[in-house]
């Protein structure tokens, strides 16, 4: 047993035990919290020794029927595995005094919440297409279930729970169809048999497995169109399953993608990696369009997932174009480009939702048009929440800005290097990168100062308090990983090189400075942070000596000289998007309702103004509301069939296996 | 935009050659400003008489901006206000409010006489006084209303240039 | 780091800083040459900075270190641009950080320092400013973000350095049609960017056309001093990187006394000209709708896009 093996074995072992003592102790939040946090302590170990080349393999032939079940760990599968432990040791730690709510404390919630982290550090260890298939439906399952833990208290849960079911398991249809038709193919389920036949499969099929894989990873990684199920299931979830599901989870369609597209089919044609390209873009801008206009706190953020991993996809994608034009150099960077974004991701995403979460329970609201004020309140929150606002927005010194960088670098070195096709969508997909940007720069700039700063726009944010010192403690862990990727990205870059070998070459170097092969480019952002700080301290200095009036004037805000300014008449968050929706309205069509009241005496006065705006995901208008209704239409066809008489059920029955029996003597 | 153009060229300047400076009366607290003053102009119940010639101050003739002074949209970036009107009962509370908004050091200028000593409106009902009642008065300017000159002879013993 | 690099990273800061409230005084003289008034003179924005450092600082109750920070930071973004960005020579002092995509970021972060202060302070105007900003931020970035990707491409790097350089090597590369193109581009995001007319009034006193102006309402003081130095650099800046991408002659290659005077007086010679023009440019346009702008900004994309397109298909 090596380190990657004894970890990987800890890891389910201490979720297991941690879900099986949540259902007897009775002090669950703790226990399930150390052993979440234990458990995820030791996927990471897993992970990053798998990431420096020590690898293993486990056959369990008696756990599957039939197949048996494959794991093993490379640095690909590595990387995922270390980044689902990591999230897990925050939320682990956020969930020790978050789940004392009543409706989180129930047993049941508490025990799946560790089997629902050992499931996801299966998945990337997994090395047949059955120990695949099995440890992603059982972490389907188990995030379902975490889903709709609040249930009792609100209706929108089980709604966002259905939604999430259904999508999820079409998904799972998708790459079990796909899985199958490539391991029919191979003989045999196992990845390695499934990577030597990938050679001799004709384009069709190849092509007809990579599609169906994709749409399956793509709906569990929230990409549009299908990515209805995420900001209603994301929110909807407790705020630290938010953070597991956000950052955890979604990550594993990329990894499937990856996995699939590069690793086991072994690239593929250039059309595929443009359809990537191509979803991921948009994606990109159409999850960052919708959470600029969107006011709910965790709906923002789970749209921004959507936003991200259509930045990963289009790195993934761009990666797939370079490997296919033999590339390897950039096709290695771009793929660098996208898995240090989703580990930066993982990091800012934990934290952002986390902070979230300790906003609902302070306040007990995630609409941002009631928030402000939370800053005096909640100043570790609110600083939390700020560098995660950061982090998220591509603005230096922040995460995610190191890796669109590196994104925007693999790009512009793509354009001369390969064909017309690569011509056309490296400018397009550039521009996506750089709206989806400028547009997140706005959003965050709206999440936190309208949610955190200024004055508090109802009784209940008035009322909030400072979360208890665990949940502290979680963002506290998520904050410092988000700080570290985001000045010293080196320290990871050496794991998503080794994972990153599936790809390209490797594509980057240097500690201090980030240096890529093979290309010329070079970015320092340590130096960026330290000239920000030696520039900030030096002019407070500078500032201190020449003013001459050294004592700072508290004064009342300049209302105009007239009385003091209510709450009500600061900008919201739908008032601060108002612009931005002017600017798209083609695209969001948003619908909106003005209701003006008058007085009884005259038609000129005016009693009040009514103003709602509601911005519909008009995708899913489009999209999926006629194929509801095709769905229920042929439901009320069917009743025709299901009279409630069991005779006739069996009739039916016995039909059917009649007709098979024909069936079969004819064509055998 | 040729017409614009054309225009610029044969009108040339307009604004007149500068009078001699003022004589030296500069109030005590102007002379920190430096040769910059930012001006708040505050309305406190004038019948707009002084607005339009503190309009025509800082217009192309008299060009009030040579001298270093400037009107601007916040009383935090403002070093001086200039106070037209008598102080009607509706503004005085907003006078104060805005001399306070004022980081120091700052000067009050009364334009016009209603500002200086009510005017006409002296004892009308609805009149709280003069803005030397309800905010310290570092200058007043006469006139009812004021000349444009007037006016800029005021602001520049402000800037002192 | 080379010597050259050090002595850019030392002359470049003091001359920006020293010489960009002279460029917004003679934008001013310009305009007010025009209007057919006297001005103001050349140093008056200098006498302004020079009286708010004494005047008193001023913190609205209810705003938090956010209001306080985004002064120094706005100064500082700028400060660390001026430092980096082949100005007036060709290398830079830090190198690694010299790099266009993370100069147009660094710019950006000071508009969200400023936008979230005007945010923090609660106020109805400061809110509108950064709702505004932040709109016109988020457009602009993707012209900028492309017109970029369209010049670096037949260079082969982001590097400023290697731009510039490239550009000395190869005159006809400015007159390519996608040199131009992308020109073009980033006047109108330079204009929108810096506040300037149709986009921007920055002499308008009526709050509700402003953008930058509402967000910066309750500054006083040292505080207001740090703003107006800020956006001045900002402009100066934004015109020395047009100036240098596009005409970088004159630019320090050597370490040499007589190569830097050149290079200090090329940078203030080509600054000083786009102020004047753009400052003439103003007095002939009136400030566009808010809502009119977004139009303007997605032209100047499409320019950027046709840029990238011509830098492909015409190389």
């Amino acid at each position: 047993m090596n380190l990657a093996a004894t970890g990987l074995a800890c890891a389910v072992a201490i979720g297991v035990l941690t879900a099986l003592a949540a259902l007897v102790v009775p002090a669950r939040s703790a226990v399930v919290g150390v052993g979440t946090v234990l458990s995820g302590a030791a996927a990471m170990l897993a992970g990053c020794a798998a990431m420096s080349g020590v690898s293993f393999v486990v056959a369990l032939p008696a756990l599957l029927p039939l197949s048996g079940m494959l794991f093993t760990l490379d640095a690909l599968g590595g990387l995922f595995v270390a980044v689902t432990g990591a999230v897990a040791v925050a939320v682990g730690v956020y969930g020790i005094s978050y789940t004392r709510a009543p409706d989180l404390r129930a047993r049941g919630v508490q025990a799946v919440l560790p089997l629902f982290v050992v499931a996801m550090v299966l998945v990337p260890a997994a090395a047949s297409a059955g120990a695949f298939l099995v440890c992603w439906e059982l972490m389907a399952l188990f995030s379902l279930l975490l889903v709709v833990a609040e249930h009792r208290r609100r209706p929108e849960v089980a709604s966002a729970g259905r939604w999430y079911a259904v999508m999820t398991h079409l998904g799972f249809l998708s790459v079990l169809i796909g899985l199958m038709v490539f391991v029919a193919r191979a003989g045999d389920d196992s990845f390695s048999a499934l990577r030597d036949s990938a050679r001799h499969l004709s384009p069709l099929v190849a092509g007809v497995v990579f599609v169906l894989a994709l749409l399956g990873f793509a709906s569990k990684a929230g990409i549009v169109p299908l990515h209805a199920w995420l900001p209603r299931a994301h929110p909807e979830a407790p705020s630290h399953v938010s953070a597991l599901m956000s950052a955890a989870m979604v990550n594993l369609g990329v990894y499937g993608l990856v996995r699939v597209g590069f690793d086991l089919l072994g690239g593929g044609p250039v059309w595929w990696w443009l359809l990537v390209l191509v979803l991921g873009a948009v994606s990109a801008v159409y999850g960052i369009l919708q959470a600029a206009m969107s006011t709910d706190l965790k709906r923002l953020l789970g749209q921004s997932t959507t936003e991200n991993m259509g930045l990963v996809l289009v790195g993934v994608g761009a990666a797939g174009l370079f490997a296919s034009s033999g590339n390897r150099t950039l096709a290695g960077l771009a793929l660098v480009a996208a898995l240090l974004h989703v580990v930066g991701h993982a990091a800012f995403k934990t934290l952002l939702f986390l902070a979230a979460g300790s906003v609902l329970h302070a306040t007990g609201t995630r609409d941002l048009d009631e928030l402000g004020g939370l800053r005096p309140v909640m100043p570790v929150t609110t600083a939390a929440f700020g560098l995660g606002a950061l982090a998220a927005s591509a603005l230096p010194p922040g995460t995610a800005f190191v890796s669109e960088w590196l994104l925007l670098q693999a790009l512009i070195h793509g354009l001369p290097a390969s064909g017309v096709a690569a011509a056309v969508a490296m400018p397009v997909a550039v521009a996506a990168v750089a709206l989806t940007a400028g547009l997140a720069v706005a959003t965050f700039v709206k999440a936190f100062g309208v949610g955190f700063l200024a004055k508090p726009r109802s009784a209940a944010a008035a009322g909030a308090h400072e979360s208890p010192v665990t949940m502290l403690a979680g963002m506290g862990i998520a904050a410092v990983a988000c700080a570290v990727l985001a000045l010293a990205p080196a320290v990871v870059l050496p794991g998503i090189e080794a994972a990153a070998r599936v790809a390209g070459d490797p594509a980057v170097s240097g500690a201090v400075t980030l240096r890529l092969t093979g290309v010329t480019g070079a970015l320092s952002p340590v130096l960026l942070g330290l000239a920000l700080i030696v520039a900030v301290v030096a002019l407070a200095g500078v500032v201190r000596v020449v003013a001459t009036h050294r004592v700072r004037r508290e004064a009342r805000l300049w209302d105009c000289g007239g009385g003091p300014m209510s709450p009500r008449m600061e900008y919201t968050a739908t008032s601060f998007a108002e612009p931005l929706q002017r600017v798209f309205d083609d695209v969001v069509q948003p619908e909106l309702d003005v209701d003006v009241t008058h007085h009884e005496e005259s038609r000129y006065l005016v009693r009040a103004v009514e103003y709602r705006r509601k911005v519909p995901d008009r995708i899913e208008r489009r999209l999926y509301q006629p194929v509801l209704r095709f769905v229920a239409t042929c439901g009320e066809r069917g009743r025709v069939l299901a009279t409630g008489s069991v005779h006739r059920y069996l009739g039916y029955g016995f039909y059917t296996v009649c007709g098979l029996l024909l069936l079969l003597a004819v064509t055998r | 935009m040729l017409r614009l153009w054309r225009k610029i060229r044969t009108v040339g300047r307009v604004a007149e050659p500068a009078p001699l400076p003022p004589a030296t009366d500069q109030p005590p607290a102007a002379a920190a400003l430096a040769g910059s003053v930012q001006i708040r102009h505050v309305d406190a119940g004038s019948c707009n008489g002084c607005e339009v010639e503190i309009g025509s101050a800082f217009g192309p003739v008299y060009d009030g901006e040579r001298y270093g002074a400037r009107l601007v949209a916040s009383p935090r970036h403002a070093d001086a206000l200039l106070v037209t009107g008598v102080v009607t009962r509706n503004m005085a509370e907003p006078l104060r409010r805005t001399f306070e908004a004022v980081p120091a050091p700052k000067l009050v200028v009364a334009v016009g006489d209603c500002a200086r000593n009510c005017g006409v409106f002296a004892g009308a009902y609805g009149v709280a006084g003069a803005v030397g009642d309800i905010v310290p008065v570092d200058l007043e300017i006469a006139g009812c209303p004021p000349r444009p000159e007037a006016i800029v002879d005021g602001l520049r013993k402000l800037t002192g240039r | 780091m080379s010597a050259l690099g050090v002595v850019g990273g030392i002359a470049q800061p003091v001359l920006i800083v020293a010489g960009s409230p002279l460029l917004v005084g003679v934008m001013r003289q310009v305009r007010a040459r025009l209007e057919g008034r006297a001005g103001a003179g050349v140093r008056q924005p200098w006498r302004d900075l020079r009286k708010l450092l004494r005047k008193e600082t001023i913190t609205p109750r209810g705003t938090s270190e956010v209001f306080r920070i985004a002064p120094l930071l706005l100064v500082a973004t700028s400060l660390v641009v001026a430092v980096v960005v082949p100005f007036v020579t060709t290398d830079s002092a830090i190198d690694p950080v010299a790099d266009l995509f993370a100069v147009v970021a660094l710019l950006a972060l000071g508009a969200v320092a400023l936008a979230l202060a005007g945010l923090d302070t609660g106020t109805a105007f400061g809110g509108m400013g950064a709702s505004r900003e932040m709109t016109i931020l988020a457009l602009v970035e993707p012209t900028l973000l492309v017109a970029i990707f369209a010049l670096s491409v037949r260079v082969g790097s982001t590097n400023l350095g290697a731009i510039v350089s490239s550009t000395l090597h190869d005159p006809a590369r400015v007159l390519s049609p996608a040199s131009l193109l992308a020109a073009v581009a980033l006047i109108v995001v330079i204009v929108a960017e810096t506040g300037r007319l149709p986009v921007d009034n920055p002499s308008t006193h009526l709050e509700l056309t402003m953008v930058h102006e509402a967000m910066v309402l309750e500054y006083a003081g040292p505080d207001l001093a740090l703003i107006e130095l800020a956006s001045a650099m900002r402009l100066s800046v934004f015109l020395g990187l047009l100036a240098n991408l596009f005409l970088p002659w004159g630019i320090a290659t050597a370490a040499t006394p007589a190569a830097l005077v050149v290079g200090v007086l090329a940078l203030v010679v080509k600054v000083g000209l786009l102020g004047v023009v753009l400052a003439a440019g103003e007095v002939f346009l009136a400030k566009l709708r808010l809502f009119r702008v977004p139009e303007l900004l997605a032209g100047s994309f499409l320019l950027a896009l046709l840029a990238v397109a011509a830098s492909y298909f015409l190389a």
